[in-house]
């Protein structure tokens, strides 16, 4: 039987340690929703998603209440809307009719984020893609809650370049076109390599064609609960340190598993995966940077920060995978600038450039996200950015991703205020030597050899 | 709803008739005290209790609004959980 202590200790986790559920997802096919005339599409996915989802927010505040468990937010990841526009839209703005209806799909249904305005030019881009990828910035700054994403590359086919030198500029325009409110059009976009299909974040959520109809995907949170774990075994060894990590994800786990269990029973919908990322949030105490300076790093960024991420992202994924059978999405530990208090602080402080933050990509889920850069940085030099991202993800087996804000108008030293979970970001110097010449040349980078591992 | 078993959590700085109250609220609720455990640290009074709410007429949700304005009204903190919570983070 439970005992006082135990329920001492969960209740301490979330209301003094911020343990939370960051999202529950739901993942719904557009595929059925398919027609010539773009009209008919937009009836049909307006129709289907709030129909589908339309207890997603009271079912998930239910459990909020029954658990006393904050579940911060309810979110709808869609078939990528590429495949879906293919047969119907003609133009840029026949995907911006439908970004539309979906953002419209979910003020009604109460979402904050409808994740899948995506396309997959891996290795090849489909005219509907190139289009898709075309109406990005206008259909992101003519929309409140549409996020939208673009795999540019993976392990097995390796990297599409044209669609890396395509995406710099998409960027740079999404900025322009949101720079009233600090370019924050592109604190809704991001770029993959290896895209997971079941990954319930935003703002890379959609649900992938190897999914079911209808699912329900759940992401964990806890950066909080892990840092004061962490803070009673100071001065311990490696052992102590990755033991304590262990225990903590697994029960921060099994909590993201009961709510998954829960909203897919009284919603009638598959459950699919748990994602174990711990996801930081700008509030004090709530961050991963705090975690790896409690570790023994004086500031994130020092020498062994990326060891310590290291470190920190496995054990994160032994405890969890030991809770859940069904693990999926992005599953690690996220380490995005502007919602992350301490990783806000290290930037500010000097401690942390873009150069580290890139090596810690290496180890972590994820990649360079939520990082403000000057808005005068070129979209060749965007590009470069990403296509070094990309081949980490693609040599490494690993899902990588970048979601990078060129603030129009400002400069290092100042900083750009997006509100919200999306926090704010100071602008980070970016080395200004130029990309050009090798984003200009077009084509593929080849896939990698699966062998001579070194 | 089938499960039924929930917790019930008292925080709060000690006064005389704070199990008193909440148990008779309980009684009148038809909502069974299967577990109690209590202890009070520095002044502090911290109660545990398991019960069940599958025979109570009122919804789990009106229960659990019921007991926090209880709470409000002897000056301390009451909380109704489903108890899978702690299982599932407490029992591998």
């Amino acid at each position: 039987m439970i005992n006082i202590n135990e329920v001492i200790e969960t209740n301490k986790m979330i209301e003094k340690e911020n343990l939370d559920v960051r999202t529950i997802t739901m993942g719904i096919s557009l595929l059925d929703c398919i027609s010539d005339d773009v009209d008919k599409v937009c009836s049909n996915i307006y129709k289907k998603i709030t129909t589908l989802a339309k207890d997603l927010v009271s079912v998930g505040k239910d459990i909020e209440r029954e658990y006393a468990i904050p579940i911060v937010n309810k979110r709808i990841s869609v078939t990528p809307i590429a495949l879906i526009g293919a047969s119907c839209c003609n133009s840029v703005d026949d995907y911006v009719k439908i970004a539309r209806t979906l953002d419209e799909a979910a003020h009604k249904v109460g979402v904050n984020f409808l994740g899948g305005f995506s396309a997959l030019p891996a290795k090849g881009m489909t005219k509907s893609e190139e289009l898709l990828i075309r109406s990005i910035p206008k259909a992101l700054s003519e929309t409140e809650n549409v996020c939208a994403s673009v795999n540019l590359g993976s392990t097995k086919t390796g990297i599409n370049m044209d669609a890396v030198a395509l995406m710099g500029r998409i960027i740079k325009e999404t900025a322009f076109l949101t720079k009233d409110r600090d370019s924050i059009g592109c604190a809704k976009l991001v770029v993959f390599c290896n895209a997971p299909d079941d990954n319930p974040f935003m703002a890379g959520a959609f649900h992938g064609v190897t999914e079911t109809d209808n699912v329900i995907n759940v992401g964990v949170s806890g950066p909080g609960v892990i840092k004061y774990a962490l803070e009673n075994v100071r001065g311990k060894d490696f052992g102590v340190l990755s033991d304590t990590i262990k225990k903590t994800a697994f029960k921060i786990t099994r909590l993201g598993q009961l709510v998954a269990q829960e909203a897919s029973r009284r919603l009638s919908v598959p459950y699919g995966i748990v994602d174990l990322s711990l996801a930081p949030t700008p509030a004090v105490g709530d961050s991963i940077a705090e975690i790896l300076e409690c570790m023994g790093l004086e500031k994130v960024g020092a020498p062994g920060t990326t060891a310590a991420l290291a470190l920190l992202n496995d054990q994160v994924k032994k405890g969890g995978i030991m809770a859940s059978s069904y693990v999926g999405g992005l599953s690690g530990a996220f380490i995005p600038v502007s919602e992350d208090r301490g990783m806000i602080e290290g930037v500010e402080c000097g401690s942390l450039t873009l150069e580290k933050l890139e090596a810690m990509t290496c180890v972590c889920s994820v990649g360079l996200d939520m990082i403000a850069i000057p808005g005068k940085t070129t979209a060749s030099t965007i590009s470069g950015i990403i296509a070094d991202e990309m081949a980490i993800g693609m040599i490494n087996q690993k899902t990588t991703a970048v979601r990078i804000i060129p603030v129009e108008g400002k400069d290092v030293g100042e900083s750009a205020e997006f509100g919200g979970l999306l926090g704010y970001a100071p602008i980070m110097k970016v080395n200004e030597f130029s990309s050009e010449e090798f984003i200009k040349r077009g084509g593929r980078i080849p896939a990698p050899v699966h062998s001579f591992k070194n | 709803m089938a499960k039924s078993k929930s917790i019930i959590t008292v925080v709060g700085k000690d006064q005389v008739g704070i199990i008193a109250r909440v148990t008779g609220y309980l009684y009148e609720n038809n909502v069974n005290v299967e577990d109690i455990t209590q202890s009070i640290v520095a002044g502090f009074f911290n109660m545990m209790m398991i019960v069940d709410t599958g025979a109570s007429t009122k919804e789990f949700l009106a229960i659990s609004k019921e007991l926090e304005e209880l709470g409000r009204k002897i000056g301390v903190l009451i909380k109704l959980q489903r108890e899978d919570i702690f299982e599932s983070m407490q029992r591998i």
